[in-house]
């Protein structure tokens, strides 16, 4: 079960409206490798995990993105409120507007809706702690790309800053999370045997 | 910066510590300073957030004070920016 705590993990106070910047942000909500995707790709596999350890790290992990896709939100939110009709045919932002006005939905930047295929639940470990290894960096790129369209916009650099130095910081739980796997397993064959699966008494696993 | 802006300034700063500790602690369970460092904080928490409650709105159901009414939703929405 999970608690609700009323504040944003970290601050995103936007003053001007910029609809250009909230088609390409909306991408960290909704798209290929945002935070909806990496919350529910967490949240899933823990289930297949077979030790308790890892997932520990697949909550905590997939809890926390669950408050970044509110801060993405937020920002979103934040850059759409109070356009004007001429801002938003201006920018582009009308195809997105027609459907949708100006509520937060989880979209790619290039309007692909949010699809359980942006992530992976393969119910193998050592697949998918891969997986999650790969999501935390693809997503370190996407705010990298973001950090170089808002140079001039410091109200949105920094809470990009602090989900940019989040992704890193997953990525090394990971890391910690597949050793503390991998000194489980045959240390000659990490595949041989998907621990959450096989079950094989006299198997040296 | 007024008070209201300082505690909750204050509570997100813990709250983040926390936040962070807690996933160091789930690959290092023994490490004996982060584990003085997490019960420090979490201590700290659980007094500011009681702080908070008393003085301006619940940000939990847990910090829910039902002496006059119900106060959970007089908080303001997190994403409309600022905290008034």
């Amino acid at each position: 079960m999970w608690n609700y705590e009323k504040r944003l993990e970290f601050p995103v106070n936007i003053k001007e409206p910029n609809a250009k910047l909230a088609q390409a942000i909306i991408s960290q909500f909704g798209g290929p490798d945002g935070e909806l995707a990496a919350s529910m790709r967490y949240l899933s596999q823990r289930y297949s995990m077979p030790y308790k350890e890892v997932a520990g790290v697949l909550t905590d992990i997939g809890t926390e993105e669950l408050a970044h896709l509110e801060m993405v939100g937020a920002i979103v939110y934040q850059l759409t409120r109070n356009l004007s009709m001429e801002e938003i045919e201006r920018s582009g932002f009308d195809k997105y507007y027609v459907d949708h006005t100006i509520g937060i939905w989880p979209q790619a930047a290039g309007g692909i809706p949010f699809n359980a295929c942006e992530f992976q639940c393969k119910g193998d470990i050592i697949t998918d702690l891969f997986e999650d290894m790969a999501a935390e960096q693809k997503a370190r790129s996407t705010y990298d790309n973001i950090l170089r369209l808002v140079s001039d916009c410091p109200d949105v650099r920094e809470p990009i800053k602090f989900l940019r130095e989040r992704e890193i910081v997953h990525f090394q739980r990971f890391g910690e999370a597949l050793r503390i796997t991998t000194e489980k397993l045959n240390s000659k064959n990490y595949y041989a045997f998907n621990p959450g699966f096989d079950r094989c008494d006299n198997c040296n696993n | 910066m007024n008070n209201k802006e300082q505690l909750l300034r204050n509570i997100g700063v813990v709250g983040f510590t926390m936040v962070d500790l807690a996933l160091y602690l789930d690959t290092h369970p023994t490490d004996r300073k982060a584990l003085e460092y997490y019960d420090h904080y979490v201590r700290i928490k659980r007094k500011l957030n009681a702080e908070f409650a008393q003085k301006y709105y619940p940000l939990t159901l847990s910090d829910v004070n039902c002496d006059n009414s119900w106060t959970w939703g007089e908080a303001p929405l997190p994403w409309e920016g600022g905290c008034d």
